[in-house]
């Protein structure tokens, strides 16, 4: 590798640490298969987003230093977490003696598939994936991190997610009847609104599954944990698979 | 009752829930689907916004303006800094009139200052002639819905609820026969009252003028009729000039139910020889809300319910979930103004997916000031529980090892404990969903094993 090679940070959230590694293994390898010169720092937490949105992002301040710390060096930071990455961008609280790595981060910080497609300049990815698949928004990258169009403005369609699936040998992208409407999973709101969280994230499976959906992806594993746990427990056969996942294995 | 109790209360009639939703879902595919023919959609939306921050940053001059000028047309100007004062003002009106009954065409305003309760104790019959608020008022209930106050009812309901109220024919479901039955209803109250009430939807500075949008033509039906238009107007509803109704009447019925534009958009200038126009002014909390860096571009809200009809928890909790006059995530950042305590877990009632944001025609950041009061309210009214696991989470997130530590913890605790443990009642996760399987080691101990 090139010594001049933009040194690329990988951000891995803390549910996915736990939870999903199977979701960072896929997004490392994937960024390494394209070419990218990859490390993860030791030593993450959590990036203090389920604080701030119960309304305690006062006491994200250590949190977000150690964060701070732990990636100021790198040339880009890399996640494969919309929400995650609109947490540091937009939600960590101000330090005032550490202006300039907070607006290095802030400018440097991307969400895995606009990374692909705005910084790498992916117009398309060779490789297969022969499934029915359908797209979970999640609220965050959609609306947030502008991911793709939102359903309620008057502008040019696009998803950059989708840019880089559709052109994968066999995949068969499914237009659902809400587009973009939110799973219900809301962090804190899961467990505080439980009713609302779990109607939601069943109307969202509906949706899914009255299209033939074999599979459900998206950009975000907490969404997905939340639909997840709702199939599971009502024993569908939907299948759940971070975008990362399917890029990964497609394009191997 | 907080807004979860009331939402799952709400959603036990899963197919009234159901029904609610879609209902609602479609009023937003119609402004979908008219907002898409305008291809200057988000030009529209973006002057809006700029007219508004402009008033909103000279609201002063502009209602001195706005007063001075009405003035000169020949309408008396009165101001209430509050609720109440606002009900005084009215009141004092009718009994200078000897007025016993009015009519009044839907304000939101006058529902914020319980000005219908208000009345009826001191002795005036008040008669709501929209026909939706009209419903409503027969059942002795609150709007559920600023645009659609009725929307949570089925044609059922209100077949039922106009055989005994107005004699209709017991079953008979049909709209056109209900509606003609509460038209003649109405008309005999239209004709029986001297003074009609009405809201304001935009007060034109530099005319002093002012503009009332309906579907039903019932405001123009009762201030023809009488002799006395009282018009209560929060003193936000200000816009600059005529030419800017070209922005905000193509923009608001559009938003508001996927018309091209309200029916009836009466201008009301100067009052006809031999009658009178007041017009009261309030103030009730706009002018903190204006002081209130993070808060003050609520005020910018034209009222067209857009965000109801698109928040996912609205239209699977109902309007009545939310306990205050406007519902909705608008009302949510609107309402924690007036009474914080009394409406703290409104700000938590949304995922902050954004959609609110996004379909406000006048670009008001509903979901980052959702995000916002949550900081503001938990100063205040933090609950015990979720304050201290809320402090617990930070300590183990400041230092890697405290977080390394309980990770492990859970990942054990997940895989060894029996499901009848994980799944207890307290567990409000587990209630109605599963858990994701527990790995092997996390992806930290994996990259060491792997890439270290």
């Amino acid at each position: 590798m090139k010594k001049s090679q933009p040194e690329i940070g990988l951000f891995i959230p803390c549910y996915v640490d736990q939870f999903f590694p199977q979701v960072a293994i896929a997004t490392l390898e994937l960024l390494e298969k394209l070419g990218c010169k990859v490390s993860y720092p030791l030593g993450q937490t959590c990036c203090g987003q389920p604080l701030a949105n119960a309304g305690y992002e006062r006491d994200t301040e250590g949190s977000s230093r150690h964060f701070l710390e732990l990636f100021k060096q790198f040339d880009y930071i890399v996640a494969p977490s919309g929400s995650c990455v609109l947490h540091v961008k937009e939600h960590f609280p101000k330090l005032s003696d550490m202006e300039q790595e907070q607006n290095r981060v802030h400018d440097r910080i991307y969400e895995l598939t606009e990374f692909l497609t705005d910084v790498l300049k992916v117009d398309s990815l060779k490789g297969s994936f022969p499934k029915k698949v359908g797209f979970h928004s999640s609220c965050h990258g959609l609306r947030g991190l502008r991911l793709a169009s939102s359903s309620e403005m008057n502008v040019t369609p696009f998803n950059k997610a989708k840019q880089l699936l559709q052109n994968l040998e066999g995949l068969e992208w499914v237009e659902l009847s809400r587009v973009d409407e939110c799973c219900g999973f809301g962090g804190t709101f899961s467990v505080t609104e439980e009713a609302l969280s779990v109607q939601m994230g069943r109307d969202r499976l509906q949706d899914h599954q009255s299209h033939q959906v074999e599979i459900v992806t998206g950009g975000d594993m907490s969404c997905l944990m939340h639909l997840q746990g709702i199939a599971d427990r009502e024993g569908s056969s939907l299948k759940f698979m971070h975008v990362a996942e399917i890029l990964n294995q497609a394009i191997l | 009752m907080s807004h979860p109790k009331a939402a799952s209360q709400f959603l036990k009639d899963h197919a009234n829930s159901l029904w609610h939703d879609e209902t609602l879902w479609m009023v937003r595919e119609k402004r979908d689907a008219i907002s898409k023919t305008i291809p200057e959609w988000e030009e529209l939306r973006n002057l809006a916004s700029q007219i508004k921050d402009k008033v909103l940053s000279n609201l002063d001059v502009y209602l001195e303006n706005f007063e001075a000028n009405a003035q000169k047309n020949g309408i008396k100007v009165h101001w209430a800094k509050d609720a109440a004062e606002h009900n005084q003002i009215v009141l004092g009106i009718l009994r200078e009139k000897n007025c016993q009954a009015i009519v009044k065409s839907k304000s939101i305003l006058t529902e914020e200052c319980h000005l219908n309760p208000y009345l009826e104790k001191n002795g005036v019959e008040v008669v709501d002639t929209d026909l939706g608020e009209r419903i409503v008022q027969f059942l002795q209930q609150p709007p559920s819905h600023i645009v659609m106050p009725a929307i949570h009812l089925k044609k059922r309901d209100i077949s039922a609820l106009f055989h005994e109220k107005l004699q209709t024919e017991k079953g008979n479901e049909d709209p056109s026969y209900l509606t003609n039955a509460a038209r003649l209803h109405l008309r005999k109250k239209f004709l029986g009252s001297k003074v009609a009430i009405t809201g304001v939807n935009f007060g034109v500075a530099e005319t002093g003028e002012f503009v009332v949008c309906t579907n039903e033509g019932n405001a123009d039906m009762g201030v023809h009729l009488a002799d006395v238009h009282i018009a209560c107007m929060g003193i936000e509803k200000i816009i600059p000039r005529r030419k800017d109704l070209g922005v905000f009447l193509r923009l608001l019925a559009r938003s508001a139910t996927g018309q091209p534009i309200t029916n009836y958009n009466s201008h009301f200038r100067s009052p006809a020889k031999g009658k009178e126009i007041h017009l009261v002014l309030v103030d009730n909390g706009r002018s903190l809300q204006l002081a209130r860096e993070k808060f003050r571009n609520s005020l910018k809200c034209i009222r067209c319910g857009a965000c109801m009809n698109t928040c996912p928890i609205y239209r699977r909790s109902g309007g009545y979930s939310y306990g205050s006059t406007v519902p909705g995530p608008i009302g949510s950042i609107l309402s924690p103004g007036l009474d914080m305590k009394k409406y703290s877990t409104l700000p938590f009632a949304s995922t902050l997916c954004g959609s609110c944001s996004d379909v406000c025609p006048v670009k008001i950041n509903i979901h980052e000031q959702l995000y916002e009061w949550r900081q503001e309210i938990t100063k205040h009214h933090g609950e015990f529980g979720k304050g201290l696991s809320m402090k617990l989470a930070s300590g183990i997130f400041k230092s890697p090892l405290a977080y390394k530590i309980s990770g492990s913890t859970m990942r054990k605790a997940i895989k060894l404990l029996p499901k009848g443990l994980i799944y207890n009642p307290l567990n409000v996760w587990g209630k109605n969903r599963d858990l994701p399987e527990a790995p092997k080691e996390s992806f930290q101990e994996w990259y060491k094993k792997n890439r270290g």
